[in-house]
C-alpha cells in the first residue's frame, strides 16, 4: 500500500491535489465555527450554487481562467445575501433558497444550451460533485489556490478577536464601537473566497459539508471559542488528508470521500461527547 | 456633572415613533431607572441611546468626557448565547475590543482589566469555564463583567434579572448598587417597579404619560400613583421607606 502511494506521489498532480486539499479545508473550517453560531450555515449552501451558476457562464464564454467570473459573482451574491438577511422583508432563509435553485437551475440550462462540450452530463457531475477536478489542477491553479488560501488564513488571524466578539454579540459589539457592520462584510467575502476555492475540492454540492462538518464536530468536544476553532481546523486538515489518499487509493472521487472522512470524524467526535 | 443629555428625542422604526418629546439629562453617579408597560418603547429608546438604531429627531448629547463608545451594555441573553461555546475569559476580554480600534489583538492590560472585573464580579474561579454550563446568574455576572471592560463610567442594563431567581435576583441587585456606589453610573430598563423604586435614584416613566424626576418626585406624580395601583394596588409602597429615600438623598444633596 505504501509503495502505491510512493508511486502515486511521483505524479505532480497527486501532490498539488493533497497540497490544496489541505490548505482549502484549513480556510473553509475556520469560519465554520462563526457560520454555524451566527445561524449563516445556510447560506453556504446557497452560494455554492451561485458558484455553480457562476461557473457556467465561465464555460460557455470559454474562459481559460474561470476564477475572473466565479469569484465576483459569488462575493456579489454573499453581500447580497447578509444584507437581505438583516432586512426582516425578505427572510434570509427564503432569500438564500431562491439565488440558490435559481443560480442552479440558471446554470444547468445555460450548460445545457450552449456547451461545446461532447460529454455534457460528465462536466455537470464533476462541477456539482467535484468528480476529478482536483486531480487535474494545473500547477497556477494550485497557486492561485494557494495564495487565496494564505490571504484568508491571515485575515482570519488578524480579526480572530472581532470576528468573535461579533459571531457572540453583534449588539454588544456595535454598541461599544466595534463596526460590526463591516467585519459582517468582511466574513461574507471571505466565505464566499473560501467557497469558490473549495468547489475545485469537492464539487459546489458538497461544499457545506466542509464548512460545517468540522466545526460541528469541535463543537461536541470543545468548550472554548481557542480550542472549537483550533480542532476543527485540524480535523478538517486530517479528514481532507484522509480522504485524498483514501480516493487514491480506492480509486473512489476525492470530494465525496472527504465529505465521508467529514462525516464519520463528526460520528466520532459525537459519541466521544456522549461517553464523556 | 451631566453624561447624557437628552433633548426632544423621538425614536421609533422606520420614522414609525414609538416615543416623542423625550426629555431627560443623566449625570454623573446616578441610578436611573427606566420603567413603563411592555411595548412602551423601553428598549427601543434603550437601542437609540446605544446608536443600534437612529434617533427620529431630537438629540443625545454626551458630556463629562463621555465618548460614544464608552457605555457598557448588559443585553438582553440572545439565542445564539445560549449554546455558544466560548470560556468565561474569552467573553469578558471581548469587552475591551470596542477600544482597539484596527489593532488586532488584546495587550496584557485588556486581560488584567478582565481579570480584575471577573474578580469583582465573583466570577474568578470561573475564568476558563465554559458560559453555556453556567446558571443565569452567573451568565449575567459574566455579561456585567464584560460591560465593565467597556466601560469605567455608564452601564446600560436591559432587564437585567429577567428569568433570575429571588435570592439571585436580590444579588445581581446588590452587585448593581455596588457598582453604582463606586461610581459608574447605571441606566436601568425594569419591569420590577419595587427595585426600582428600592435602588434608582431617579425614574424615567414612559408610556401614555411620561415622567422624568427623582424618585420621591416620581411618587407622588400622576404617572406614579397610577402606575403603582395598577402594578400592585393593595401592597403600596411603604411611607417609611419613602421618608428614608426621601432623606437618603438629601442628604447626598443629589441635585436632580
Amino acid at each position: 500500500m505504501l509503495s502505491k502511494l510512493a508511486m502515486y506521489f511521483q505524479y505532480p498532480f497527486v501532490r498539488y491535489a493533497l497540497i490544496v486539499g489541505i490548505l482549502i479545508a484549513l480556510c473553509s473550517s475556520l469560519l465554520g465555527v462563526t457560520l454555524v453560531l451566527k445561524r449563516f450555515s445556510f447560506i453556504g449552501d446557497g452560494l455554492s450554487h451561485v458558484a455553480f451558476g457562476a461557473m457556467a457562464i465561465a464555460s460557455v464564454l470559454n474562459l481559460t481562467n474561470k476564477m475572473v467570473i466565479i469569484l465576483p459573482v459569488t462575493i456579489l451574491c454573499a453581500v447580497l445575501l447578509l444584507k437581505t438577511g438583516q432586512n426582516a422583508k425578505i427572510h434570509g432563509d427564503a432569500a438564500v433558497a431562491m439565488i440558490s435553485v435559481g443560480a442552479l437551475a440558471f446554470g444547468y440550462l445555460l450548460m445545457n444550451l450552449f456547451s461545446t462540450s461532447s460529454n455534457l452530463s460528465g462536466d455537470v457531475c464533476s462541477t456539482l460533485f467535484g468528480a476529478t477536478s482536483i486531480l487535474t489542477l494545473t500547477a497556477r491553479e494550485v497557486w492561485i489556490c494557494a495564495v487565496l488560501s494564505v490571504v484568508v488564513l491571515v485575515i482570519f488571524i488578524l480579526f480572530y478577536n472581532k470576528i468573535f466578539a461579533v459571531t457572540f454579540d453583534e449588539d454588544f459589539a456595535r454598541a461599544t464601537g466595534t463596526d460590526a457592520d463591516r467585519y459582517n462584510l468582511m466574513i461574507a467575502v471571505v466565505i464566499a473566497v473560501i467557497i469558490v476555492l473549495a468547489m475545485n475540492l469537492v464539487g459546489s454540492l458538497l461544499i457545506s459539508a466542509l464548512v460545517i462538518f468540522p466545526a460541528l464536530s469541535a463543537m461536541r468536544l470543545f468548550r472554548s471559542f481557542k480550542k472549537v476553532t483550533i480542532s476543527s481546523a485540524l480535523i478538517s486538515v486530517i479528514c481532507a488528508a484522509a480522504g485524498i489518499l483514501i480516493a487514491i487509493l480506492a480509486g473512489t472521487p476525492v470530494g465525496s470521500t472527504i465529505v465521508a472522512a467529514d462525516a464519520a470524524a463528526f460520528g466520532i467526535c459525537w459519541l466521544i461527547s456522549i461517553v464523556k | 456633572m451631566s453624561l447624557l443629555t437628552i433633548k426632544d428625542l423621538a425614536v421609533g422604526y422606520d420614522a414609525r415613533p414609538v416615543l416623542t418629546n423625550l426629555n431627560f439629562t443623566v449625570n454623573e453617579g446616578d441610578y436611573l431607572c427606566i420603567v413603563g408597560e411592555n411595548g412602551s418603547g423601553k428598549s427601543t429608546l434603550m437601542k437609540t441611546l446605544l446608536h443600534l438604531q437612529p434617533p427620529i429627531s431630537g438629540q443625545i448629547l454626551y458630556g463629562g468626557g463621555l465618548k460614544a463608545n464608552e457605555i457598557g451594555y448588559l443585553p438582553q441573553q440572545t439565542l445564539v448565547q445560549r449554546d455558544f461555546p466560548a470560556s468565561v475569559a474569552e467573553i469578558v476580554l471581548s469587552g475591551c475590543q470596542g477600544r482597539k480600534g484596527m489593532y488586532p489583538f488584546y495587550t496584557r492590560e485588556d486581560k488584567l482589566l478582565a481579570k480584575q472585573n471577573m474578580e469583582k464580579m465573583g466570577i474568578g474561579s470561573f475564568a476558563d469555564r465554559c458560559y453555556r454550563e453556567l446558571s443565569g446568574g452567573q451568565q449575567q455576572r459574566v455579561l456585567l463583567a464584560r460591560a465593565l471592560c467597556a466601560t469605567s463610567k455608564l452601564l446600560l442594563l436591559d432587564e437585567p434579572v429577567a428569568g433570575l431567581d429571588p435570592k439571585v435576583t436580590a444579588e445581581m441587585y446588590q452587585q448593581i448598587r455596588e457598582l453604582n456606589e463606586s461610581g459608574i453610573t447605571v441606566i436601568m430598563i425594569s419591569h420590577d417597579i419595587a427595585a426600582a423604586l428600592s435602588y434608582a435614584t431617579h425614574i424615567l416613566h414612559i408610556g401614555d404619560e411620561v415622567f422624568f424626576g427623582t424618585k420621591a418626585e416620581y411618587l407622588h406624580s400622576r404617572a406614579g400613583k397610577i402606575f403603582l395601583e395598577s402594578i400592585a394596588p393593595e401592597d403600596a409602597v411603604p411611607e417609611k421607606n419613602q421618608t428614608e429615600a426621601d432623606s437618603k438623598m438629601s442628604a447626598e444633596g443629589r441635585k436632580e
